[in-house]
Formats: C-alpha cells, structure tokens, sequence
C-alpha cells in the first residue's frame, strides 16, 4: 500500500501544531505506522507554518516529496493555495478554513490577494477535491483548526481513521474544560454536516458560511 | 490527558510518538546522566521544554540554560570531572562560541563521561548558515554519532553515554533539524533509577589537566589514540548498518536523514543499490567501509552538506590501491540544503541515470501566492522601536543587527538593521564602521539575552577603546525568538525565582556614561533619545524596552477572567492614507479591496501601541472583544 501523505499550514500561531498532534495520534490509535515533522521556531513569527504527517507502512522521511501530499489540510486560504501548489497531487484533496491573514505583499500593495475563486479553479483544473470550511459564529478564531478537524473526520479523508479515533487523540492531548469546549465544538459541527453528500472533484462544496473577505 | 513529564519517567518499557528531542531525554534518564546544561537555540529548544515538563523535585539531573553555549560547556565538563555523566546541548552555530572550550575537550580525561549534543541545520531553517559541525569534531579529536530518526536518537545517545564514560572522552552526539522535530513512535526500555554517588570525585590524579609546555603532547597523543580506539569500537559497534540489495555493481554510503530520504526514493527502484549507513561518521570505521568498497564496483557517497566523508574515503582508497569508482560530490548544489527525499532523488538520477523511473514533470498551473516572510507578532515593542527609531536617523544612517526577533527589523516597511553577522557582534562591527567615518551615524542593535551571551565584550571594548557609536538594546525580558527562556535580566532561571542582573547597572559598571532608558511604546520620546545619543561625543546606549507581548500576552490570557481587548479604525477619520500598514507595518492591519482600512479581530491584541502613528487619529482606544481558546496546548 501506498503511504497517504497529509500536509498541513497555515500562519503561526493558528494552532497548526495541535491539530497535527491529533492527526498523528489518531493515525496511531487507527493502527497505522505514523512518521512527522513540524516547522518550529522562526516560522512562528506570523510566518508560513508547515507539518507534514505520513501514515502507513515503508515510509522512512519524515518529508513528503513535492507534489506527493494526498491530503492538504489550511487554516487559511493563501496558504491553501501555496499548499495546493507546492505539495498536493492531482486528484488529491484539500481542505481550508477560509479566513484571511493578509499576507505583507499584498498590505503593501505589491501583490493582490488571493481569492476563494482562484482556489476552486485551481482544483478544478487538477481534479482536486476542495473543500472550504467556515463558521460565522465561531467566536474563539484559535478553534478553527477543531472545526477543520470535525470536517476531516466527518467525510473521513483520512483512510481508515474515524471519528472514534479523532476524539481518543484529543483526549491524549487535551483535559478538563479545554477538552471538553473542543470536544463540543467537534460533535456540533460534525452534527451539524451529517448527512451531506460528500463533494467529489470540486463539487459538493461544504460552505458553512458567507465569504469573508 | 497524557503528561509528558509522567512518560519520560516510566520505569517500565513503553512506547510512545515523540520527537526527537524528547526521545533524547528519556535516553539521557535511562542512562543515568546528572547534568545538563544548553543555550536556546532552534532545533534544540523543545530538548529543554521536555526536561521542563518533569518536575525539578523529581527530575533526575540538574538542568540550567546557561548564559551562552561555551559556559554550557564548561559547566557540563565540571561536572564530569567530579564524575557526573554530563550532557551539554545547542544550535549549529552555538559550537563557534563554545570552540575553545569544545576544540580541548578530548585532550582532558573527563571521568564522567560527556555527551554534546548539536543540532546542524541543513538547509539554514532557522540559522544564519548551514555549517558543517563534523569539521570541528576532526579538528578537535571527538567522534560523531549521527541518529537519523527519533528512535536513533535514543539508541544513539545510550550507546554514546555509555561509550564516553567508559573511555572518559567526549562524544559528539550530531542532530539535524528534522532529526530534532520528526515524530515517530519509539520503543523505549525500563528505567531503573540508581541512588547517585554524588561524592566530588575531582583528582587532578586523573589528568594531566593543564595543557601546558611538556604535557600538550602527551594529552594529544592520548587524544589521538582514544581516537584511534573508538574507531576499533566503531568496526564491530551495531549503529553501522547495511541495507543489501544483493548489488555488487552499485553501493552507497550515507548517513542521518538523507538515509532516510534515500530509502523513500529507492521504493521506486527496480534495481536497488547496497546501502552502508554510517551510524557513527567519525573517526571512519575503515574495516566496514574498506569491506563495502571492496565489494562494489561502484559507490556513491550521499553525503549532506560538506565532502567531509569523501575526502576520508579517497584517501583511505588511495592508499589501500581500492580500484573501486567512488563518486562524490559533482556539482556546487550537491554541497547546499538538506538532503530531503527531492534532493535525493535529483542526485540519484544525476548518479546513475537509469536507476529511477522516468519523471514525467507535467505543466501544472500555480498561481501566484503573495510571500508570507516572518513578521514581529502584533503589538510587538521591537515595531514601535523601529518605527520611533526611523525617525530620528537621516538616510546616511548605517545600521546593525543583531540575532534575535528584532533582527525582523529589516524587512519592509523598517529597513533598520542592515547587516547582521552572529551573536553578539552588532556592537563591534559597528565601531570598526565609524572608523574614519566622520559623515554616517553608526547605530548598532543587540538583545537583552544576547547582551549577556556574547555582547559584553563588544560593548567593554566600545567604551575602552572610545567608540562614538549609539547601541540601541532591545530588552524584551526574554529569549523570545527561540520561545521565551529567560535569561540573566529576567529574575528567573530554569529552575526558581532569582535576582535580575540589571542591564543598565552592567552598562553603568562598564563605565558607560550615556544611558537613555524609554519604554518602546512611548514613541516620540524614544525618538527623541535616539536623537539624543546619536549627538552624543561617546559611546551611547538607549535601551529600548518592553515585555515581549508575545510571552505577556499568552500569560495575560490563562489568568481567569482576562478580557482580550482590540483597537477599530474609525472610518469616518481614517484618510485611506495608508500610513498604518506602510510605515507601521503590524499585522493586524487588513488593506481591504476598496482601500478602507481594517482590524483583523483574529490577530490585534489591543495594545494600542498603533494609535500614536495615524496621523489622522483614527485608530480608537482599545475595546473589549470576546474569546479565549486551546491554545494553552
Ligand atoms: S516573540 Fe516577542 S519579541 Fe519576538 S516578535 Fe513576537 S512579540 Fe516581538
Ligand atoms: S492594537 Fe492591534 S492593530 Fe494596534 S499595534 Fe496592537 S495589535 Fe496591532
């Protein structure tokens, strides 16, 4: 079997690093063999954050080769797409949150944001499954990562990982209110896409939300 | 929950998913080490933050950061010399302030043993170069381990422990940034905790100890031999392993990580070379390398970073008459960045040509994406700093960085700071540039934690030797790039509660005479000390401080009943002049597309210190808004 290789970023200080954390140790609770590795330090300073998990058997780097990510997981939607770019194959899949952090070139003027349609139509063209998460009464912007987490766990976009799992991780990771403010939010959204068709190649697209920006 | 303080003190085997620095601590447990000691420094900071998660009642080791990498050192091998198994560990880097220290190490008989851990950073993630630290192991006697995954990291240290205190000889433990920060599960045995012999067991009997006139040679001589007798180790030792491919036309020898990546790339491979993976790289295990030539027609040495292994292999090929084709480095990329799985892969295929199968590279769109380079977080005092401190410089102005977050200081819309060499050295490179220099103001910059580490000297030397330059010291009360140690200013250690060392009574018994003392946020004020002491005759310091609000403002955020508060732009008096984002630069400010102005709620931390740039007087005192978060994880 082929190692699925799932690539997550977004701008420190998001919350990459826990939701990276719950991904690897549900790989773990699910049986599979889970190899990763974090960007830590200068990155942090409201630079691009990046973990990268593989999970499955004759995997030894912790890194995944250009264009070999299956999954593409972003907390915000230029580094989607920087994302999409660098590291997803065609026909992969990738889920955002779709907030904003602008990007200093583009506060200067020198470059012009990206926009959520430039995302769908980069997908469309490389048969990329997208789909694009937000919620507009999301209060605490540092939970976005656990409503991405509910979406990854409710249209099961990592092969052989379930829902069971997901919360086991987080119970390893998290305890007393923390855990249980997240685990809430986790089982609402998850409740709250239950039953939707799950979009293929572009379609279905799970928009909880108004655009943002 | 899972407490990591409570695994890595399991007396029985488990496993668990860690990093590798963890799994560095619970081998520096199991092996019964009694001291350690570091400076912060990416990729080995998180080595510390695991030690941290153990209480100090029930660590089994002392622990300190010290004021810089050479005192580590030095504190670590005091302590082996009274017979403690000692561990000392930093940045690639850290090992050029702690050479004079490191380059005498195996020249003394440190009884305790003493592991040093560095962690190289191939392909300069987070330093200001990617050295090669193997040239200071030859250049000093010291051998190298090299782990390539976490569960090596492990392995390796026990073996190097154990190694180092039998032959009373320093051992080189070498990591690699995604050595330190790859997650794997590991296996890891019992623990069976040994009441410590704590008896000072210093005996200058076990030298020499002074390397002085007649005893130098013979302390080499024995550094040299114990060399010599680790190699004879390194022969049969395990960490050597060979992956057979059942190839005797192709091998490879390689090391660490770009193991690792050559393992993925070879999954592809029809036919698969020989692999000898070097688990200790120095000195050469001559016998396993001479017998893995001997047995191939052709081998390439995967070598990351410098031709350190190459150079050692020719020569041994040379002199033995080996007729095999040995291929090394062939072009000047093969020296630059980290051997991932990609660079593999090119290197492979540049090698042996047919080896892989043909990549198909197909045209993909990728539309642009704007850059996102690091930036100070929003309400950061270093902003304010450079914002007031722009003021007061004319154009001609030359300034100097230093290493720390304020080193961001030259990105746009500051341009302040405009060479930067390593720790500690703004102060100096700044008096040599006033030298004969009559017409340009020479403004130098340096951290609060970086002040202590290395830029005492410099400073000594501006007022000795009467250098007219402005120091401008940052202090933040912390070590907030490499995540917030503290430091000799901060009035904590590692372990308890201390007395600061006032930066400014140091400056004072320095005998420097013009100190300026402004909180960053008071902007026109800092501007006008800037002024101040750029027209002084002497050598002048402003220190220019605030907490880092980074670090403040997670602690003001896990006191019960916190209210994050944020500032809004009041688009009635807002002139879309843009001044805000253009000048002021904090990453808050959102350029929306009909040129307004906006907060983003997710990042302002409602500090405020923005208010005073806007001219038009649009940004509003800071409000009440909602939230708190998981972030404490
Ligand atoms: S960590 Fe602290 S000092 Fe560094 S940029 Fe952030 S606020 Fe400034
Ligand atoms: S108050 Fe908000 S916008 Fe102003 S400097 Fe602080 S973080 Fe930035």
């Amino acid at each position: 079997m082929k190692p699925f290789n799932i690539y997550l970023t977004g701008v420190g200080g998001q919350g990459i690093g826990l939701l990276s954390e719950v991904l690897l140790r549900a790989g773990d609770h699910a049986g599979l063999p889970v190899k990763g590795v974090d960007t830590h330090g200068l990155a942090q300073r409201g630079g691009i954050v990046v973990s990268r998990l593989r999970f499955g058997a004759g995997v030894y780097s912790p890194l995944i080769p250009a264009g070999e990510a299956d999954l593409v997981v972003a907390l915000e939607r230029h580094e989607a797409l920087r994302g999409v770019n660098t590291a997803l194959k065609d026909g992969g899949t990738l889920i955002y949150y779709d907030t904003v952090w602008q990007p200093l070139e583009v506060r200067l003027k020198k470059a012009p944001p990206v926009d959520e349609n430039t995302v769908a139509e980069t997908c469309r063209k490389r048969d990329i499954r997208e789909i694009s998460v937000f919620r507009p009464d999301l209060k605490e912007s540092l939970m976005q990562n656990i409503v991405v987490l509910a979406h990854i766990s409710g249209e099961s976009l990592i092969p052989g990982v379930t829902t069971a799992h997901y919360k086991t991780a987080m119970a390893d990771l998290m305890s007393g209110a923390m855990l249980a403010k997240n685990m809430a939010l986790f089982d609402e959204e998850l409740e709250m896409n239950r039953g939707r068709v799950p979009g293929v190649g572009g379609q279905g697209k799970r928009k909880t939300k108004g655009s943002r920006q | 929950m899972k407490k990591m303080g409570d695994m890595l003190l399991r007396k029985g085997s488990f496993s668990e998913i860690v990093m590798g620095n963890t799994a560095l601590v619970r081998a520096m447990i199991e092996s019964g080490t009694r001291v350690v000691a570091a400076y912060p420094g990416s990729p080995t900071p998180e080595i510390a933050d695991a030690i941290g998660a153990i209480s100090k009642e029930t660590r089994p080791f002392y622990f300190e950061f010290s004021t810089n990498e050479k005192v580590a050192a030095e504190i670590t091998f005091g302590a082996a010399l009274n017979g403690h198994l000692s561990t000392v560990f930093f940045k690639s880097v850290g090992l050029n302030v702690a050479a004079d220290t490191f380059v005498q190490l195996n020249h003394m008989n440190i009884i305790g043993g003493m592991v040093v851990v560095i962690g190289d950073d191939p392909g300069a993630n987070s330093s200001q170069n990617e050295q090669d630290n193997r040239h200071y192991a030859h250049m000093s006697y010291i051998p190298v381990f090299e782990p390539a995954s976490p569960t090596e990291v492990y392995t390796f240290y026990k073996a190097a422990a154990e190694l180092s205190r039998k032959m009373q000889m320093p051992i080189l433990l070498r990591l690699t940034t995604h050595v330190c920060h790859a997650k794997e599960k590991v296996r890891f045995g019992g623990w069976d905790p040994q009441l410590p012999d704590d008896t000072p067991a210093f005996d200058p009997g076990n030298g020499p100890y002074i390397p002085l006139t007649t005893e130098v040679f013979p302390m080499k001589r024995r550094a040299l031999q114990r060399l010599a007798d680790v190699e004879a180790y390194a022969n049969h030792a395990p960490l050597n392993t060979c992956v057979d491919h059942d190839n005797p036309k192709q091998g490879i020898i390689t090391m660490g990580l770009p193991f690792l990546s050559l393992m993925d790339v070879l999954q592809e491979a029809e036919k698969k070379p020989d692999i000898l993976k070097l688990g200790i790289v120095h000195p050469l295990p001559r016998q396993v390398v001479r017998d893995f030539l001997k047995s191939h027609r052709e081998v390439k040495l995967l070598e990351e970073l410098d031709n350190v292994l190459e150079k050692e292999i020719k020569l041994m090929a040379f002199d033995e008459k080996l007729d095999t084709t040995i291929i090394g480095k062939q072009e000047l990329e093969d020296w630059i960045d980290e051997y991932t799985p990609d660079k593999v892969s090119a290197i492979i295929r540049k090698t042996w040509p047919d080896m892989l199968p043909l990549k198909t590279e197909r045209e993909i769109d990728k539309p642009y994406v704007p850059m996102r380079p690091a930036q100070m977080c929003p309400g950061c005092g270093h902003r304010s700093a450079f914002h007031a401190i722009k003021k007061a410089l004319d154009e001609n102005a030359i300034t100097v960085a230093d290493i720390g977050c304020h080193t961001l200081g030259f990105m746009p819309p500051y341009g302040v700071g405009e060479i930067l060499m390593c720790m500690g050295a703004s102060t100096a490179m700044g008096s040599g540039l006033s030298l004969f220099n009559t017409t340009r103001k020479v403004v130098a910059f340096l951290g609060d934690s970086t002040f202590f580490h290395a830029g005492l000297p410099g400073i000594v030397n501006a007022v000795f030797n009467k250098h007219p330059i402005t120091l401008i010291l940052m202090e933040n009360g912390t070590t907030a790039m490499t995540g917030h140690q503290d430091h000799a200013a901060s009035g904590r250690n590692f372990n308890e509660v201390t007395d600061r060392i006032p930066v400014r009574q140091v400056l004072e018994g320095l005998g420097v005479t013009h100190i300026y003392e402004v909180d960053t946020y008071q902007q026109s004020r800092l501007t006008e000390r800037v002024k101040q002491a750029l027209n002084d005759d002497a050598f002048s310091v402003v220190i220019a401080k605030h907490p880092c609000m980074l670090k403040f403002n997670r602690e003001q955020r896990r006191k019960p009943g916190c209210q994050a508060r944020q500032v809004h732009i009041d688009q009635n008096k807002c002139r879309q002049i843009h001044k805000c984002v253009e000048r002021f630069g904090c990453p808050t400010f959102v350029l929306e597309k009909d040129n307004r102005i906006t907060v983003n709620p997710d990042l302002c931390i409602g500090d405020g210190s923005c208010r005073q740039t806007c001219p038009a007087e649009a940004i509003g005192a800071p409000e009440t808004a909602q939230g708190d978060s998981n972030e404490t994880v």
